[in-house]
């Protein structure tokens, strides 16, 4: 690093105790800006994927116009791919053996030292601006306006499969016993609507690979992960503008 | 009922059906049917072919719908839309491109291009039944589509607006037709050009379901619409060569002057055409080659990977290079010549639509994250299922072209 030394006697001549609010506020964004920066343009952290550093809680409640705002953050670097996730989805949600709502992508990595091989948890990204609800003829999947979920109106569905194109996360399949197309839906009718707190493939998880929540809420364990600076912070494909609400980090 | 009516009502059905055999207006319908009949018997060999065509394709798609689309088709959750989409869109395709270059004629007031209008229009309302029964069989609820495309419509859906504006147009299309049967040729031109636009809306349209997918690199952006407007203009000029020259064979006739006329200057039209699709094709090529990684893989798969064959001998050679030399040659007048232009390049675009729609989806969408599962092309084969829907389509143009040749007796129109 170039910027020497961290001296804290350094900070008692920049008499840090009458630092006003708004410094302290700016200090925050130029750090998570130089953060983003570093990241580059695949890994992003914090900033680049909510664009705002949150100083309040209304600023909150106007980045996450839901309440609650469900959200995943996967981290990475803790999935060892039990699949009992996959399992726990499929039995949940009544998943055929044809079609899958979530998946585990593996990635190779011959030059890496010591572990070689990583795991990646893909589902439905929820996205704030979803393609598939933009490109479906007939409003059969559509984004909830309470808690921001993209359901499915399976009696609607005309079985065209725009939405299995328009969507950058391949988080469609048809299914032929709901004659309808089937996605994740963070299992809002299974399991969130009877009361429990997180998702199937979450609560099945041993590792704590994938954490479910409101991002809306500061308190939340989704909100903490993704609100620090110490450890970036990504979405899968952002260059298409979707803007999900699954984030990946690692650690 | 009483018994005793019975005897009474059929002894009036024979003595009316004794009598109508005496009257003038069975003569009439006797006469017509003989003239129906009399064809050559090549006719009557194409339409028992064509007729099987739609016979064995209606069967075996029963067969499909039975079991499931899943089982029958061979489109995927990667590869979700296969060879029916790209044959629906080949024919509502060439149905727009035939209601645009007829309209040159009827609606704009060209003259070279009216003697054409009757067939063309006819042929339009034909393709564009024949891209519904194709899509009706690719769509998994066809009949939800038609309720909920009017009581839950999504404005935003391109999706939407072509089911719509397509729906608009045949019926426009269907006016016209039956304007133009009476001669009423002043209300044809208006519902010719309420036809145009909603038939251009509509195709823009279809070009825009692939141009606003911004998940697809491949398609996004604005050449889809622009450039399918063009190259429906180029496939209906071909489709007007075709089957004014068939039908011409069909009814064993000689093309008078004016029809020799229009037929040169849609040639010439279909030249300046292939000309301007060339031009679409090579920029395509250039600027995908200097694209994201996942269009890189795409245009790479079709220039040298598994759809090379596709491209440079049925797209390139067949479909623009050859015709475009014939009908240079031809000159417009060599009307063999030009024929047999026309055929290539309705074989050509064919296979241009289905690598349109299937290279668009070989990248699989999760290229850049490097992952096992993604790491090599998507792939696609039409099952046969499938292929017996394409042909059963073809079936239906076939079979209707040639009924409405000697139904609409070679659809012969007076020039004004």
């Amino acid at each position: 690093m170039k910027h020497g030394k961290f001296n804290p006697d350094d900070l008692k001549e920049e008499k840090s105790n009458s630092l006003s609010i708004i410094e302290r506020r700016e200090f925050l964004r130029i750090g998570l800006v130089i953060t983003g920066v570093f990241a580059g343009g695949t890994i992003l952290s914090a900033i680049s994927n909510i664009n705002k550093v949150f100083a309040s809680t209304e600023e909150v409640a106007e980045k996450y116009p839901y309440k609650p705002h469900y959200s995943m953050v996967i981290r990475q670097n803790l999935c060892i791919d039990c699949e009992r996730c996959l399992e726990a989805c499929i039995i949940t949600n009544d998943v055929p053996e044809y079609g899958y709502r979530t998946a585990i992508l593996q990635r190779d990595v011959p030059d890496a030292i010591g572990q070689k091989r990583e795991f990646i948890p893909v589902l439905c990204n929820q996205c704030n601006n979803p393609p598939c609800v933009r490109a479906c003829p007939v409003k059969a999947t559509y984004k909830d306006k309470q808690h921001g979920i993209v359901m499915m109106n399976y009696d609607k569905c005309i079985g065209c499969k725009v939405c299995v194109m328009a969507c950058p996360y391949n988080a469609r399949y048809f299914n032929e016993e709901k004659h309808s197309i089937d996605k994740c839906n963070f299992c809002i009718d299974t399991r969130l609507s009877k009361g429990e707190k997180l998702t199937a493939c979450t609560a099945a998880c041993p590792t704590g690979a994938r954490n479910f929540g409101d991002l809306s809420n500061p308190d939340s364990e989704v909100y903490k992960l993704v609100h620090q600076i110490e450890k970036p912070v990504w979405v899968l494909r952002p260059e298409v503008g979707a803007k999900p609400n699954v984030f990946y980090m690692k650690g | 009922m009483p018994e005793d009516v019975k005897p009474v009502k059929v002894s009036e059905i024979v003595k009316d059906v004794t009598r109508s055999f005496d009257s003038s207006v069975a003569t009439t319908w006797y006469s017509n049917l003989m003239e129906f009949l009399s064809g050559s018997k090549s006719f009557y060999v194409l339409l028992i072919i064509s007729g099987i065509m739609v016979f064995i394709s209606a069967m075996s798609s029963a067969n499909a719908i039975n079991m499931g689309y899943r089982h029958a088709y061979g489109v995927t959750r990667e590869v979700a839309w296969g060879i029916l989409i790209s044959t629906y869109i080949f024919f509502v395709v060439t149905s727009t491109g035939l209601c645009i270059v007829s309209s040159i004629g009827h609606v704009f007031g060209i003259k070279d291009f009216m003697p054409i209008a009757k067939r063309t229009v006819f042929l339009a309302v034909v393709t564009i039944m024949a891209g519904f029964t194709v899509i009706f069989l690719d769509i998994e609820n066809p009949f939800r589509m038609a309720i909920y495309n009017a009581i839950s419509p999504n404005l935003t859906s391109n999706i939407w607006w072509m089911g719509t504006l397509y729906g608009a147009y045949m019926f426009f299309m269907i006016v016209e037709f039956i304007f133009l049967l009476i001669g009423s040729h002043k209300y044809a031109m208006y519902s010719g050009l309420l036809g145009l636009i909603s038939g251009i809306a509509a195709h823009s349209n279809l070009g825009a379901i692939f141009g606003m997918l911004h998940g697809r690199e491949y398609w996004y952006g604005p050449y889809m619409p622009i450039y399918f407007i063009a190259s429906a203009m180029a496939s209906g000029c071909a489709a007007i060569i075709f089957f004014t020259y068939l039908g011409y064979k069909v009814n064993n006739e000689m093309m008078d002057k004016p029809m020799e006329r229009s037929l040169e200057a849609v040639g010439k039209l279909c030249t300046l055409l292939l000309t301007v699709i060339m031009f679409f094709a090579t920029w395509k090529i250039i600027t995908g080659l200097v694209a994201a990684s996942g269009k890189v893989e795409a245009i790479k798969a079709m220039l040298a990977g598994p759809y090379s064959l596709n491209f440079w001998l049925f797209e390139v050679l067949i479909g623009m290079v050859i015709p475009f030399i014939l009908l240079l040659r031809s000159k417009g007048k060599n009307i063999n010549m030009m024929f047999t232009a026309s055929l290539l390049m309705i074989i050509g675009i064919f296979i241009m639509r289905y690598d349109l729609v299937v290279v668009g989806q070989i990248v699989p969408l999760y290229h850049d994250l490097g992952v096992n599962e993604y790491s090599s092309l998507h792939k696609y084969t039409p099952s046969f299922y499938e292929i017996m829907v394409v042909l059963g389509g073809m079936g239906v143009v076939a079979t209707s072209f040639l009924l409405g040749e000697r139904v609409f007796k070679g659809h012969k129109s007076e020039i004004h």
